[in-house]
């Protein structure tokens, strides 16, 4: 079995090694603010998937931590002129605090009735955006400014900002890897697999999906508020439900509970939206056609599938 | 009361109890469905959206008069939600109950969607039937008559709902269908058909609704989008396990939701999401709940 299961890590090992030469081209050949939106909606996604994933919760309502740490970093950047890396974990360490309060009172319901509350609980989020003050209500924050980072690294600089995005987003991306591949990660999917289980060994339930709904957040709101610095824009969209259900559908057609699994999504997803803008068809029903055809046929997602081929044909081979 | 004009007061609590009336049908389909199929039907706005379009066709198209609408367009949203069921929902019963919410959400997002690409987001106005025009002076407020029929007609429907469900034998086979589904199938009951007709059935609710909305809210493809995100609180705040407490939950968070309209309006777009976390944290499994 072990050697299964290794065919399937090595298949996401050729991904990463591949994925990271493609990040160091990319920025030539493509253009820079859409690979840079890409990593935010991945490390977005990542977030969300370390939830979904390994913890087995469904949030349907991450756009409030997206949103928040958006019009957070926008704010800070802005309005108090703080360095750009401080405005993004200033935006961090508000979607922590968001995360704390909603997480606290969603996981005190399991299954759909968690995501029922974390849907709701997001829409209670975007509706205080849309009144209070600071965010600019329907036109948002406009033209918030990159800055130099340490006072010395000038973002304008699109290469520059290419790097400290990249940065932050490989940082990220380690974090969730470093979580999911700890002792409380693997104690994380056994209360997935079964909390019962996991409460007659002692563990305190609560408490883990708790930490893993507050670290999801943490770095949602992090992807959020990079975005904010690379459209120098926090605006509604990001804390809508809609925005939820996107990054449902990234990780969802990436593949649940896998690590490439939200890049890959991601790079396909903003690909076909950056492509439906020029088109006259409605993005909404190509979405919830993915939607349907992911859950209907192809509920391990692109990386899912992939692993699982590997897997196969691996101990087919034994 | 509190220095608010009475007038003011009695009509707010109006407008609560209307909301609380689209707030009760739709969270009543919910249950219904939930108790069957474990699905949560996000698909529930997108259908109420349908409803008050059906009626709208039905009377630009082919002249059918509101009346007869609200008999025909829980009909045609039901046969609607009979073929989601047997197409899509069928193939999934025996997976994680979180793919039937991402299905339906899916479904949503398509028919949403498509109504939105051809109608736009703005709303088609359709007008109240001519027998309730006017208002009724009841002696402490005014009243449109249209208003006050909203308000009965959904009581109606609902008390109608809770009495099939369970005082009916049909209700008695649904309600035990539901506890122990393959033993109801071993006594020869069609579960399967059961299971459909109950979709069909709280979907159809929610078309009603629509046909009650079209009146007074404009006929638009986003009218079911929000509502039902305040509907899935409502149901967290009544639970799912009883038909009665879906009713009561209803239209006692409608009246709420009103009556912050008069004290303290900023809050009223976000008071029924305040309730449900108070209500998570004294009593997490809801008003009327069993737990999970």
């Amino acid at each position: 079995m072990s050697t299964a299961s290794d065919a399937a890590d090595r298949i996401e090992r050729i991904g990463i090694a591949v994925g990271l030469v493609a990040l160091v081209a990319a920025p030539f050949v493509l253009y820079p603010v859409f690979v840079m939106k890409l990593m935010c909606f991945a490390l977005f996604a990542a977030a969300f998937n370390l939830l979904i994933g390994y913890g087995g919760l469904l949030s349907f309502g991450h756009a409030a931590f997206f949103g928040t740490g958006g019009y957070l970093a926008a704010h800070a950047a802005k309005v108090w002129g703080l360095d750009p890396l401080l405005s993004v974990l200033f935006a961090a360490f508000g979607a922590t605090v968001t995360g704390l309060v909603v997480g606290a009172l969603a996981i005190r319901r399991k299954g759909i009735y968690f995501s029922m509350i974390t849907l709701a609980l997001s829409q209670m989020v975007f509706f205080v955006a849309l009144q209070a003050p600071f965010t600019g209500g329907e036109d948002g924050i406009q033209g918030v400014p990159r800055g130099m980072l340490f006072g010395v690294f000038d973002l304008d600089k699109p290469l520059m900002m290419y790097a400290f995005v990249s940065a932050i987003f490989l940082l990220g991306m380690f974090a969730v890897w470093r979580v999911v591949h700890s002792p409380f990660g693997q104690i994380l999917t056994a209360i997935r697999d079964n909390e019962a289980r996991a409460i007659s060994l002692g563990y305190d339930v609560d408490r883990y999906k708790l930490t893993a709904f507050v670290i999801s957040a943490a770095l949602a709101g992090a992807a959020g508020g990079v975005k904010s610095l690379v459209f120098q824009l926090a605006s509604l969209t990001d804390i809508t439900w809609q925005m939820s259900g996107e990054v449902v559908l990234i990780t969802l057609l990436g593949g649940i509970g896998t690590l490439l699994g939200p890049v890959v999504g991601a790079i396909i997803v903003v690909a076909m939206q950056n492509y439906l803008a020029t088109v006259n068809f409605p993005v909404p029903v190509i979405t919830g056609i993915i939607f349907v055809v992911c859950v209907l046929l192809f509920r391990r997602g692109i990386v899912g599938e992939l692993r699982h081929w590997a897997s196969r044909r691996a101990s087919h081979e034994g | 009361m509190f220095g608010v004009p009475a007038q003011a007061l009695y009509g707010q609590i109006l407008l609560g109890l209307i909301n609380g009336s689209f707030y009760a049908l739709l969270s009543l389909g919910l249950a219904v469905i939930f108790g069957m199929l474990n699905v949560i039907n996000f698909a529930h706005g997108a259908l109420y959206m349908l409803g008050a379009f059906a009626a709208w066709f039905a009377l630009n198209l082919f002249g059918i008069d509101y009346w007869w609408s609200l008999l025909l367009a829980p009909l045609v949203v039901g046969l609607v939600g009979a073929v989601i069921e047997r197409v899509f929902l069928a193939r999934i019963k025996n997976l994680d109950h979180l793919y039937g919410l991402l299905l339906t959400f899916g479904l949503a997002l398509i028919i949403e969607g498509g109504f939105r690409h051809v109608y736009g987001s703005s709303g088609q106005a359709y007008g109240t039937p001519e027998e309730l025009r006017g208002a009724v002076n009841l002696g402490f407020m005014i009243m449109p008559k249209y208003r006050g029929w909203v308000v009965i007609a959904s009581l109606i429907v609902c008390f109608a709902t809770w009495f099939i469900i369970e005082k009916t034998r049909l209700g008695a086979y649904l309600r035990a269908a539901t506890e122990n589904p393959k033993l109801v199938q071993a006594f020869g009951i069609n579960v399967p058909l059961m299971i459909t007709l109950t979709y069909a059935g709280g979907v159809a609710l929610a078309g009603f609704a629509g046909v009650l909305a079209a009146p007074i809210y404009q006929v638009s493809p986003l009218m079911g989008t929000n509502l039902i995100i305040v509907v899935f609180a409502v149901v967290v705040v009544g639970g799912m396990g009883s038909i009665m407490g879906s009713i009561v939950t209803g239209y006692m968070l409608g009246v709420l939701e009103g009556l912050t309209k008069v004290f303290y309006p900023q809050a009223s777009s976000i008071v029924i999401f305040v309730i449900m976390a108070v209500v998570l944290l004294a009593r997490p499994a809801g008003l009327f709940g069993r737990g999970d």
